[in-house]
């Protein structure tokens, strides 16, 4: 199936990756985040002071009690972070550089081989977009092999050329687990062709055509008593690896971009790797820096305490945080370097790449504009009477306007270009966690 | 750091909770946010790190930029008809601004400190931030007013609708009705005699003492007004001067009339502003010229005696009156319009069709744009719910069809 979506912008950022080399980066320091994996409630399998090796289990989840998060690197588990209420921050390895890794039995089934692993928790479920409960069939499994963000590099680079056949093996796997079919997304890098098993789907368009929520909705939604499996193509690729070899792949590659990073570039590491190290010949010194770990539209803004690489670990965007600025009646400025795609600001086409800081350039205000949100959403959904639905937490109206199939990261351009300047994401997330507390 | 910027700082801890001008912290706030961009910054996580520029500050100043040329065409126009009530025949241009300017300037500033008090009073017990709609709201009120209408009435009017239009329903984007044309209406039914009638519209005092004097007694009908008074099937509008008035003169907006609606000219300068920056909707102004047209060419159509309005061509309809200033700057306001896309073409159909009808077959009303606009804005929600219901049904149905198979 040809996915062709006319919504959406692709926001021009400076601070691309520009050229393919990619340096290693082996950090002493790598953190688990559990809030990385939303709906996930951890119970801790470790202490301090315990060795792990890569691929040990580090917590489980409360609620599918054999899906794990594990250990990316070998090492020794440093510290257990609690905040409010003794909740778990994150669990801090340090690095022995050895990369010992568990031998998992490749003759298990494959589920319990996916979950034992921590690689079933990289997957999402929609409804709610959380991890999934091990104990369900999804009526469809949905890989994307594009990341459409702003500054994000390709996916199928991250690939090896030889790739196919443990994508294939992948493929197979996880059509014993679906009561349909393997649905994987590609754009116009995709070099392998079709993948045996899998139904092919060709997405072209502007972001958030990548998103696997705006695929699934276009090819087959989700919704009540539908529920869908969601991943990328990196993890099918670990995936297919872990059936293959019997151990975990502990290295991800990270694009390290935005305007503040003075050579942006890819950057072979660990999953939840400190990022102080890495990051230090390559931005300023400059205290008023925001480092996020994602993209600029759905990552996490990390302080120097929990400077680590995120969830999907892939990549880190840098820009100035803006906070010591002062902007004389910001509001009526036509500086062409501010970025906006509203028409209000007409000079601001004239600029080719943006650094925009982290204000939110203007103060909460209740819904005044009609139609921005319509602008940036490919879905068959009305963004508007869907967030006043889930305001109001009016539940068979958000039912009827389609809450089952979103996400946050599918509104997130909603929120950027939002004159009101709401917490859509937020506001979503709040409301899907309230849903899934009501019918779960 | 800026002189301004430092002033500011060291003033901010008097409005602060617990300062000695706490009470005012309002309207510090809402000083300091005009003069200087807040620093605030996007929270850590699930949020988005970048926003676009746009702000609410800047969208209502576009309206108000889009709003001037009829602004500074209507200070030369009351000038104007000022002058030609008086009899000159020289026209001197800075003298009809000035007049004009003179007859206005009341009207804005009491329109502003009214609104503008309750808006800060109201921000202040709500401890929220001073919003910005009011700035539009503020000029719009006595840009479609009769210029001479007394301040006292004015300010009542204001106050009634900035209360129980807007703040009652929580501020700013949570009005139903369009609070300026709230404050007409109010006028219109509480005081007619100084919102209609043949002396309401051509300016006869003298401001300050400036300008001609004219002779007592002095009146004059707007042309709708002589409209809807003619008696048989021709119609002769007539200016001050007692001269016809052609379709071009109406378009230019040098006819008497409200202070800002009069030129169709100035108002599409202001449409095309509004429509540049993509903050009007060409839907609604679109449809809602659309609707007056159709409806304009079935009175035509079918003319009769009984109501003289229906003689007056489709154009004219649209030239005469504030169906045009309606469509750009009442019928467009964002918060009491529907919502969707589609709806927004039924909303601006509807308004101009009933527009036209209030205005011929009512002969009570020479004017109905204001009354078309605020029913429209009752039944707003009413369209976007139907537009909302056949997507729900098309998702609905979309879905089944996935189970089934």
């Amino acid at each position: 199936m040809k996915l062709r979506f006319k919504k959406g912008l692709d926001l021009s950022l400076a601070g691309a990756v520009k050229s393919s080399e990619i340096s290693k980066y082996e950090p002493d320091e790598c953190a688990i985040v559990p809030d990385d994996f939303s709906g996930f409630i951890p119970k801790l399998m470790v202490r301090e002071g315990d060795s792990v090796k890569v691929g040990s289990p580090i917590m489980h989840d409360k609620i599918s009690e054999d899906l794990y998060l594990v250990s990316p690197v070998s090492g020794t588990v440093k510290a257990i972070i609690r905040g409010d209420r003794r909740k778990i921050m994150r669990v801090v390895i340090t690095n022995d550089h050895k990369y010992e890794c568990v031998s998992f039995d490749t003759k298990a089934t494959v589920k319990e081989l996916l979950a034992s692993s921590g690689l079933l928790a990289m997957l999402r479920r929609r409804p709610y977009d959380v991890v999934v409960r091990t104990a369900v069939r999804p009526a469809d499994i949905f890989v994307t092999a594009l990341d459409t963000a702003p500054l994000a590099t390709t996916l199928v680079s991250r690939l090896p050329n030889d790739a196919l056949t443990v994508l294939t093996r992948a493929v197979e796997a996880l059509s014993g687990l679906t009561e349909g079919k393997v649905n994987v997304s590609v754009g116009d890098d995709w070099t392998f062709g079709d993948l045996p098993g899998a139904v092919m789907h060709t997405v072209s368009g502007p972001h958030p055509a990548g998103n696997v929520g705006v695929q699934v909705s276009a090819i087959a939604p989700a919704g009540q008593g539908r529920e869908v499996w969601t991943l990328d193509i990196v993890t099918l690729y670990n995936i297919g690896l872990l059936l293959q070899t019997g151990v975990l792949n502990p290295w991800t590659e990270v694009a390290v971009t935005g305007p503040m990073v003075a050579s942006p570039g890819l950057v072979k590491t660990n999953p939840g790797a400190a990022l102080a190290g890495m990051l230090k010949d390559r931005t300023t010194t400059d205290a008023h820096l925001r480092v996020i770990s994602g993209n600029v539209l759905t990552g996490t803004a990390v302080g120097a305490e929990d400077s680590f690489l995120r969830f999907p670990y892939r990549q880190i965007t840098v820009i100035a945080e803006g906070d010591d600025v002062d902007e004389f009646m910001g509001w009526a400025s036509m500086k062409p370097s501010k970025l906006s795609v509203n028409a209000a600001l007409p000079f601001s086409r004239l600029t080719r790449l943006f650094s925009p800081d982290a204000r939110m350039n203007g103060s909460r205000r209740a819904m005044i504009m009609s139609g921005e949100y319509e602008r940036v959403l490919p879905m068959d959904i009305m963004p508007e009477f869907l967030l006043k639905a889930i305001i109001g937490r009016n539940i068979p109206e958000m039912e009827a306007l389609g809450i089952y199939e979103i996400s946050p990261e599918d509104f997130a351009l909603c929120e950027f270009v939002d004159t009101s300047k709401l917490p859509i994401q937020q506001i979503i997330r709040d409301g899907l966690d309230f849903l899934r507390k009501e019918n779960e | 750091m800026s002189k301004l910027r430092k002033l500011l700082d060291r003033a901010k801890p008097h409005f602060s909770p617990g300062g000695r001008l706490s009470a005012l912290g309002s309207v510090f706030d809402g000083v300091e946010t005009f003069l200087y961009t807040p620093r605030t910054t996007a929270p850590a996580n699930n949020t988005v790190h970048i926003h676009d520029a746009i702000d609410s500050k800047r969208t209502m100043i576009m309206v108000v930029l889009a709003l001037m040329p009829c602004f500074f065409f209507g200070m030369y126009n009351t000038g104007y008809q000022h002058w030609l009530a008086a009899g000159c025949t020289t026209f001197p241009f800075f003298d009809l601004m000035l007049y004009g300017f003179l007859a206005v300037l009341p009207r804005v500033v009491v329109a502003y400190v009214v609104g503008l008090g309750i808006e800060f009073i109201v921000a202040q017990i709500r401890k929220e931030e001073i919003q910005e709609g009011f700035l539009v709201t503020g000029l719009l009120i006595p840009m479609i007013c009769p210029v001479e209408i007394p301040l006292w009435m004015l300010a009542v009017a204001t106050a009634f609708s900035v209360i129980f239009v807007k703040e009652v329903f929580g501020g700013t984007g949570y009005n139903i009705f369009n609070v300026a044309l709230v404050t007409r209406a109010f006028l219109f039914f509480a005081y007619p005699a100084q919102m209609s009638g043949d002396d309401a519209f051509v300016p006869t005092s003298t401001p300050l003492g400036f300008g001609p004097a004219v002779p007592d007694g002095f009146t004059c009908a707007t042309p709708l007004g002589q409209v809807a008074t003619t008696v048989g099937d021709s119609l002769s509008i007539t200016g001050v001067d007692g001269a016809a008035i052609t379709s071009w003169d109406a378009f230019l907006g040098l006819i008497p009339g409200c202070f800002g609606e009069t030129s169709v000219l100035c108002i599409l300068i202001g449409a095309v502003i509004l429509l540049l920056s993509g903050i009007g909707s060409w839907r609604i102004m679109l449809s809602v010229a659309a609707g007056a047209l159709l409806m304009g060419w079935v009175a035509n159509t079918f003319a009769s005696p009984v109501y003289p309005a229906s003689y007056l061509t489709p154009v004219d309809q649209l030239l005469y009156g504030g169906l045009a200033f309606a469509a750009v700057f009442m019928a467009t306001d964002p918060v009491t319009a529907a919502r969707t896309s589609t709806g927004k073409v039924v909303y601006g159909l509807l308004i101009g069709i009933i527009a036209v009808i209030i205005r011929t077959y009512n002969n009570g009303y020479p004017e109905g744009a204001m009354l078309a606009v605020l029913l429209m804005n009752a039944f707003a929600s009413l369209i976007d719910w139907c537009v909302v219901q056949t997507n729900i049904s098309r998702r609905r149905a979309r879905f089944a069809k996935l189970i089934k198979d």
